[in-house]
């Protein structure tokens, strides 16, 4: 494919965009930022809790970008800003009993999940503290301890893994769940379709959430997907399903709600995919060339999900500025911490190489 | 009270329950069953019914999974990061290859990427070999190319009691084991205790004694060795069969000790012969300065010809190692 082509073919995905959001007109979505039915019944509390995540998301990745820009991280950093809303909703309603299979793209998702800022960004600056001793990096980050079963960075890889995982609630008997993140890309994957096909016959309390950014790497979905609407494949395995705009957290987390309260009724599997899209390239990087219309990311980028939520409990008067303020203050203070205790920490020894390829 | 052969009754029992003759297949069954009986959180999978296990186990344990290798290679490692145990049986190692995503790169890393915050207990079975005209995809041995994935273990029994043995000590294990199982051996009879046992992992097995010719012989190729053992004891050649029982780990003390004694060494193997198991451990030999100070001639080995396993019968008798071609590989070197 030639830029040109590749150009071309994004004019398609808008093309795209636009039968999806007449499928929406027509009451395809649940909850649809566009024609402003918000719902805005949650708790104060909740809706606090909501926007501090995806805040501390944000200003974590923004610090992983100037860390990474200032040349202190090395390997592959996928960054998930823009996304943000999609893990804080989908993992509000998940305990630590519950279990996730992330992705490359998976520092949202592990904060979402509650994991301690401190491992991860050790873990990130390649540390001996971090919660893979310096093993993973950025794209292996994992807390078992918290339900957090591990990032892979094969695309499509993770969700066979959480079928296992689901497979696992269903015998535990105990109400829990498993939910897998994955991108538009995945969806091309021959495990992505196995694993449907097993949630399916077996019925599992796997929550399949579909993080549409719309482009693999600088490949557009509508290139690559003969499905045009995804939803349409887990449709064809039996599988209840949702599309959800996926910048607004809100939205996100009702349909998460809805999704979740089945799977622990034992009416599982479900697909829920939510419309994104990512603000950097497919990872931080000065060579690799970023394809994607440039009008198309500043538009999305206008479609900010931290900054649409924040003006929101602005003007419903949830929040006051001061008290936007006191969270931004809170959040940047933990990112600070978090930072300060991976550039403090020491580094593995070469030798410590040698450990951890097996279990005792 | 003592009977004509000198043995008490209760003597004798023991003596009737040491000699039970059980199969290959019947003791990897027992090993299952004794450890499922033992730990609830233990599931099985595989694409065709296991119907003995599933009678005593029940559906929800013993699962058929559908015609999905690389799905439910991966399930293992879900289940196995939740807490549960799983044997996942592919049949045949030309499926395995369908699943290689999940066995290379997630089963054989997790353990280390994730800094060894979790373990992961699985085991992972599959039949290898030729003999049964199964033709090029259904007759491979490529245990060597998972060997060279580090992170996984790897065992390669030979009779009934290494396979319930050496099953036994991969379902205590905390990390994945895949068990590669000769398709000419599960019908094999062998003595099989009743009591409880354990095969360790890495640990060699002297198949049989010998000072002139060590030869290291892996699965059904052993029972090759030990045939051509016997032919070559009666021109006075005296064999040192050796069974490595597990490839990862390898014992391969035991082979160094061995051909320090004996100054020479044959490697057979029925996998094809580039990059294989033979050629590491001929590597091992001539790279350890002490026995290579003790080679009477060059290290040999008999393996698989490289080509893709062919249908008809006298071609695939061709292609792989057998009693003749050893006698003959341990000639050229006497």
């Amino acid at each position: 494919m030639t830029v040109t082509e590749i150009r071309k073919l994004c004019l398609h995905q808008l093309a795209a965009m636009a039968y999806k959001s007449k499928v929406a007109r027509q009451g395809r979505y649940s909850f649809n930022a566009v024609n402003g039915r918000y719902p805005l019944e949650l708790d104060k509390k909740t809706l606090i809790d909501l926007y501090t995540t995806m805040l501390t998301i944000r200003r974590f990745e923004e610090r992983a970008y100037s860390e990474w820009s200032a040349g202190n991280l090395f390997g592959f950093v996928h960054s998930y800003i823009g996304q943000e809303a999609i893990a804080t909703g989908v993992c509000a309603h998940l305990t630590k009993k519950d279990r996730i299979v992330s992705n490359h793209r998976g520092h949202g998702h592990c904060i979402a999940k509650g994991a301690d800022m401190k491992k991860m960004m050790a873990e990130i600056y390649g540390k001996k503290t971090g919660y893979c001793k310096g093993k993973g990096g950025s794209m292996h980050i994992a807390d078992f301890s918290i339900g957090m079963l591990g990032a892979d960075g094969i695309v499509g890889a993770g969700l066979p893994i959480a079928t296992g995982a689901a497979f696992a609630a269903q015998l535990e008997k105990s109400g829990s769940v498993a939910a897998v993140f994955f991108g538009d890309g995945a969806c091309n994957e021959g495990e992505f379709h196995e694993a449907l096909n097993l949630a399916g016959i077996w019925k599992l309390p796997l929550l399949f959430v579909c993080e549409n950014n719309q482009y693999g790497v600088n490949t557009p979905a509508s290139y690559a997907m003969s499905a045009k609407d995804i939803t349409r494949i887990p449709e064809a395995y039996h599988i209840k399903n949702n599309v959800v705009y996926g910048n607004d957290v809100e939205v996100v987390y009702k349909a998460a709600e809805e999704a979740i309260a089945l799977l622990r009724n034992g009416d599982g599997p479900y697909f829920l995919e939510c419309q994104t899209y990512r603000w950097h390239k497919h990872f931080l990087s000065k060579a690799l060339e970023d394809l994607r219309p440039q009008d198309e990311l500043e538009s999305w980028k206008r479609k900010c999900p931290v900054v649409a939520f924040e003006t929101k409990l602005l003007q419903k008067g949830v929040l006051t500025g001061a008290d936007l303020e006191s969270i931004n203050e809170t959040v940047k203070a933990r990112i600070e911490d978090a930072c300060k205790f991976a550039v403090d920490s020491p580094y593995p020894q070469p030798q410590d190489a040698l450990e951890d390829v097996y279990s005792a | 009270m003592p009977g004509q052969d000198g043995c008490d009754a209760a003597a004798r029992q023991v003596l009737e329950r040491q000699m039970r003759e059980i199969t290959y297949e019947q003791a990897t069954l027992e090993a299952i069953q004794e450890e499922f009986r033992r730990d609830p959180k233990t599931v099985h999978l595989s694409t065709d019914l296991a119907a003995e296990l599933q009678r005593e186990f029940g559906p929800d344990r013993i699962r058929v999974t559908p015609i999905a290798e690389n799905n439910f290679v991966g399930a293992a490692i879900g289940l196995a990061g939740s807490g549960f145990r799983t044997v996942a049986n592919l049949r045949m190692a030309t499926f395995g290859f369908v699943a290689l995503d999940q066995f290379m790169n997630h089963a054989a890393k997790i353990t280390y990427m994730f800094g060894g915050q979790a373990k992961f207990p699985i085991l992972y079975r599959m039949t290898v070999g030729a003999g049964i005209s199964a033709a090029a995809e259904h007759s491979i041995s490529p245990y060597s190319m998972y060997m060279n994935v580090p992170g996984l273990k790897i065992i390669l029994p030979t009779t009934p009691y290494d396979a319930k043995g050496l099953l036994k000590t991969a379902l205590r294990e905390n990390n994945p084991v895949i068990s590669f199982e000769h398709v000419l051996l599960g019908g094999m009879k062998g003595e099989v205790p009743e009591e409880e046992y354990f095969v360790p992992f890495g640990q060699a097995k002297i198949r049989r004694a010998g000072s002139d010719v060590t030869v290291v012989a892996f699965a059904k190729m052993a029972y090759d060795a030990l045939e051509a053992a016997e032919d070559l004891a009666k021109e006075g050649i005296a064999l040192e069969v050796i069974d490595p029982r597990t490839l990862a780990p390898l014992d391969r003390e035991t082979i160094l000790q061995s051909v320090r004694k004996t100054g020479r060494l044959v490697v057979v193997d029925e996998a094809c012969q580039t990059c294989g198991v033979a050629g590491e451990i001929i590597a091992s030999v001539t790279a350890d300065k002490e026995t290579f100070g003790k080679l009477k001639a060059h290290p040999a080995r008999v393996c698989g010809l490289d080509l893709p396993i062919p249908f008809s019968p006298p071609m695939e008798k061709f292609v792989i190692p057998d009693k003749a071609k050893i006698v003959k590989a341990v000639k050229a070197i006497m």
